[in-house]
């Protein structure tokens, strides 16, 4: 079978599992954003106990497994009484996971921002809560974003993992494909191929239009 | 900071009350003693400026007005409330979130390196306060805001973000920006020190403006002996976290009494 052949014969399947993937990791992606906002500003709590309840999902989510969390969400949960489907299961999952890498981003984009900034925020008598959101958090978007760029290739590297609990996606397609033809080098290259172009001229350039955009919303251009 | 003060008033009344009052104020950091038992009034209306060697305790008078620093022992007033402490029965007792949040709106500050929001335009930077702290319309905010960009002479510049101005721009939108909260007290914290000479003058010219304004009582701490002899109504100076001497300008520039005092003037007037 050539590779023409073998595109038109299973092209089909692997774009719907393409498509799955995309839905994951945009899903995933918007998770993650979340989870890292709410952690790592509760990192930066004067609460201990709320630092401490950050710190304690952060290294639990970070130390172990994505694979092993997947699991642990899609058949273990179950058993308390959580039934998940697998859809949700899966990008919940790799959003959790890398949530907590991005915690630590945010945390770190936060207390760079400049002392001077938190200090004219009290000169001017803001709230805390208005501070963080209207003065710190703009411009710790800045200095993040550039490390969000990795995480985001991350999330959408981590979600070939779902395979693992049945959800259709690009590697699930790859790995029923590849079971019933064998052909390993074309359906596992053509899933390569598939994943560093969504990286390279998906989430790159998105992430570069989006660092231009908010420099531009910053009056740094 | 010791829990609860005994022998200081809870609040000071009468017709010369002052509008700032320093009573026996320490601080330290570790082993450094920053202040030592400070005291200090300043009368409503009145321009007090804080010179002296670094590290004496000048800029952490004003921080401490501001609540940036907490205070190690006494107890500072502002408009006649105290500002560290709050009253709790016949006592004082360290001040709250909510009681720090409601006096510090009597205090503005310009600091030395500006901190104008990089995110927000000049004339952003004067409407947020007004809009979320104190409540104004956007409409009457802005009107305030314009009208103090007029009065720092930067009109043209108020939908400039700060990237786009000079050092003595940014510094007169900081100003505009704390006087759109109608403090009664504004603390100018080396306003000048990080401009280039030849632009001081036209921060200057903006607080020069604001002498015997409004009736606003000003706190400034400044290296720039010729416009702290010209404007001020007092002079401290600061040595060891203590006031040395102080006194008019004239009296503290002509004819400094202390050792100390006398060494510092002659080591500016050299340095010039």
């Amino acid at each position: 079978m050539t590779y023409p052949e073998f595109i038109s014969a299973h092209g089909p399947r692997l774009l719907d599992g393409t498509l799955v993937t995309i839905q994951q990791t945009i899903l995933a992606a918007l998770l993650a954003v979340l989870i890292a906002l709410t952690f790592g500003m509760m990192k930066i709590s004067p609460l201990r106990p709320v630092r401490a309840l950050a710190t304690v999902y952060i290294e639990i989510f970070r130390g172990t497994s994505l694979l092993v969390q997947l699991y642990w969400i899609f058949f273990v949960l179950p058993l308390f009484g959580l039934t998940i489907d697998k859809f949700t299961a899966g990008f919940v999952a790799v959003g959790m996971n890398l949530g907590a890498y991005g915690a630590e981003v945010v945390r770190g984009a936060i207390q760079s921002v400049p002392r001077g900034q938190w200090e004219a925020g009290v000169a001017l008598n803001l709230s805390p809560a208005r501070r963080m959101w209207r003065i710190i958090l703009p411009q710790a978007l800045v200095i993040m974003l550039p490390a969000w760029g990795n995480l985001m290739i991350e999330v959408l590297k981590g979600t070939a993992l779902v395979a693992m609990i049945s959800v259709a996606d690009l590697m699930f397609a790859a790995r029923q494909i590849n079971g019933t033809t064998y052909l390993s080098a074309q359906v596992f290259g053509t899933a390569l191929v598939i994943y560093y172009v969504l990286a390279r001229f998906g989430i790159t350039p998105f992430m570069r239009w989006l660092e231009r955009f908010v420099a531009r919303r910053m009056g740094r251009v | 900071m010791k829990q609860e003060l005994t022998g200081y008033p809870l609040t000071l009344d009468g017709p010369d009350r002052p509008m700032i009052r320093f009573a026996d104020v320490s601080k330290s950091y570790g082993d450094l003693q920053v202040l030592d038992r400070l005291n200090l009034d300043v009368a409503e209306g009145e321009m007090v400026t804080i010179i002296g060697p670094s590290g004496s305790g000048k800029t952490t008078v004003l921080r401490m007005l501001m609540t940036l620093e907490t205070i190690d022992e006494g107890v500072i007033y502002v408009d006649g409330n105290p500002l560290t402490h709050m009253p709790k029965g016949d006592l004082l007792v360290p001040a709250d979130r909510r009681h720090l949040r409601r006096e510090r709106a009597n205090i503005g500050m310009c600091f030395q390196h500006f901190n104008l929001f990089p995110h927000m335009t000049a004339l952003e930077n004067c409407t947020e306060g007004p809009i979320h702290v104190l409540g104004l319309s956007r409409d009457a905010a802005r009107e305030r805001a314009e009208e103090l960009l007029e009065m720092v002479g930067l009109i043209d510049k108020r939908d400039e973000y700060p990237a786009r101005l000079s050092g003595g721009q940014k510094q007169r939108v900081a100003i505009a920006r704390a006087l759109a909260m109608r403090p009664k007290v504004m603390l100018f914290d080396e306003v000048t020190s990080a401009l280039d000479p030849e632009v001081t003058g036209e921060v200057t010219e903006v607080i020069r403006k604001l002498v015997g304004k409004h009736n606003l009582t000003m706190l400034m701490v400044t290296h720039q002996m010729g416009f702290a002899r010209d404007i001020s109504d007092r002079i401290c100076f600061f040595h060891n976290g203590r006031i040395e001497e102080q006194g008019p300008p004239s009296e503290l520039f002509g004819n400094p009494q202390s050792e100390r005092t006398q060494q510092f003037l002659s080591a500016v007037n050299e340095a010039i």
